[in-house]
């Protein structure tokens, strides 16, 4: 059983001359699976993630998501059916309101989706914490007052509070140090084992893919170009966007 | 309480704190400082200040105390100034929250009116509208406020706009937030802090746009207010200024309060945006 189906997504921004984003992508996903989805700036990986999560809307194409048509829902259904497909964003600042403290930011999800009775909240925060690696006492903290990478163990926190299906990552860990970037990757890791949650990883770098990726698509111009087993499209790569990202990718080479 | 001493810190805040104090606390005990009807008529016309001790401002050409007459005044000034202002405000929040956050047809309707509303000067719409309606406090109040929303909404709906495009909106969206809770909880706190800092200009302006309307007469004509004590003294500008001194004097220190205080807050809020 596939978990999500895209089948010819396209999205055209009508600013200016008009900038075809997506043109014409298909991709499936599996539960439990995580599909790194590389490719150069401006190929429409973004934009594919915004439009997976409904923060737009494509101008033709569909969308089937845990067996429902996804774009056919709107309003309270929608929103609802939201802590199923949850997001962590690239900018660790940018996506937490500035007045948040750590609770507030993680009570959200669970208010809003009742997932545990209001009592419970505090404790399911800190249990919450606790499974991404952080003190629970960072609770009363505010946002502000914590490192990247820690903010970004939080926004993975507030992903999983919901119980999600699938977590949309965009480019969720470009923005943190090599050190902290790896730890953050073995967190996803081991949550997807525990709870079989896939991923659709959204990156410019085929050396995080690499780490964690069972497939990966590559997209150029709007489309997905390759698409294949992560050992197979670095090794092997078809499509001159692959080979270019493959050679994007720094060895260490001691002359 | 932080804010409140990064205020005290700031001599501009210091300073028009100290100044709207005053003239709060002359506002609020106005009826035990100078008990009475302060139009009522209380000596011998046109009394030089300082000359006798019972009035120690002087009389008008009617023989009301101008003492008692700045007094209560003060009452009138600063309410109507602040009231006029936090309707201005309130309407152009609400306008410009609800043109940014919703967009489209909504936003350009909703824009078109502030333009409508711009392109008037302020003070003649003051001037019409109490003209037609009739002069009383609550019109005074609304005809002010109407010529002053225009420039809150305008900066209220810029801030929405880049605001709402920050990916902790989307994130709120992402976790399902309804779109009521993610505009009140999400950008309001967020576009508030320039908004506020524009109340100052707004609050001094409507105190001088009350007062303009008074000096016109187009005041409510039951209550004193320093326009009106203006406009009064006029008649005898070259006899006994002090008529006209005194009020005006009045005028410029509340103006220049409010406009200190106001600083000396954007300051303040700055400073602690910066340190958090």
């Amino acid at each position: 059983m596939t978990l999500l189906v895209a089948e010819g997504l396209c999205k055209r921004y009508a600013a200016g001359r008009g900038v075809t984003a997506l043109d014409g992508v298909s991709l499936h996903l599996s539960p439990g699976e995580t599909l790194g989805l590389a490719g150069a700036s401006g190929s429409g990986k973004s934009t594919l993630a915004r439009v997976l999560t409904r923060l737009a809307e494509p101008d033709t194409g569909s969308i089937r998501f845990a067996g429902e048509d996804w774009l056919a829902l709107s309003g309270a259904p929608l929103r609802r059916r939201r802590a199923r497909m949850q997001m962590v964003f690239q900018d660790v600042l940018g996506a937490f309101n500035p007045r948040a403290t750590v609770a507030s930011a993680l009570e959200d999800p669970l208010r809003i989706h009742a997932v545990v009775p209001k009592g419970e909240r505090a404790r399911e925060v800190a249990a919450l914490l606790d499974r991404v690696g952080l003190p629970a006492a960072y609770a009363g903290r505010s946002i502000r007052e914590v490192s990247g990478g820690e903010r970004q163990r939080i926004a993975i926190a507030r992903a999983i509070a919901t119980h999600p299906a699938l977590i949309v990552l965009d480019e969720a860990v470009s923005a943190l140090d090599v050190s902290v970037r790896e730890k953050i990757l073995e967190l996803l890791v081991t949550l997807q084992e525990e709870r079989g949650i896939a991923y659709l990883f959204v990156s410019h770098d085929l050396s995080v893919l690499a780490a964690v990726a069972h497939r990966i698509a590559v997209m150029e111009a709007g489309r997905i170009v390759e698409t294949g087993p992560t050992s197979r499209v670095i090794a092997d790569p078809q499509s001159p966007a692959a080979r270019a990202l493959v050679r994007a990718v720094p060895r260490l080479v001691i002359e | 309480m932080r804010t409140m001493r990064r205020l005290l810190a700031t001599p501009e805040g210091a300073v028009g704190l100290a100044l709207l104090a005053c003239l709060a606390l002359v506002a609020l005990f106005a009826p035990v400082l100078s008990p009475g009807d302060p139009l009522r008529i209380a000596g011998r016309a046109l009394t030089t200040p300082f000359s006798d001790p019972a009035f120690p401002l002087g009389t008008d050409r009617l023989g009301r105390d101008v003492l008692a007459g700045l007094i209560h005044g003060a009452r009138t000034s600063l309410a109507v100034g602040l009231a006029a202002a936090a309707a201005a405000l309130a309407m152009g929040l609400c306008v410009g929250l609800a043109a940014g956050f919703a967009g489209g047809l909504l936003d350009e309707a909703l824009m078109r009116m502030v333009d409508a509303f711009q392109i008037v000067p302020g003070f003649l719409l003051a001037l019409a509208f109490v003209s037609v309606v009739g002069p009383s406090v609550p019109v005074v109040v609304l005809a002010i406020a109407l010529g002053a929303w225009a420039d809150p909404a305008r900066l209220t709906r810029a801030q929405v706009l880049s605001v709402r495009e920050r990916d902790y909106v989307a994130a709120a969206r992402v976790a399902g937030m309804h779109p009521v809770e993610i505009a009140v909880r999400e950008i309001l706190p967020n576009v508030l802090p320039p908004v506020l800092a524009l109340s100052a200009i707004i609050v001094a302006a409507a105190i001088l746009t009350e007062a303009a309307l008074s000096f016109l007469g187009l005041g409510d004509p039951n209550v004193v207010t320093w326009g009106s004590m203006i406009a009064e003294g006029r008649n005898v500008l070259r006899s006994s200024p002090w008529l006209s001194i005194f009020p005006g004097i009045a005028l410029v220190l509340t103006v220049v309060g409010v406009y200190l205080l106001g600083e000396g807050l954007t300051r303040a809020l700055s400073g602690r945006r910066a340190a958090a």
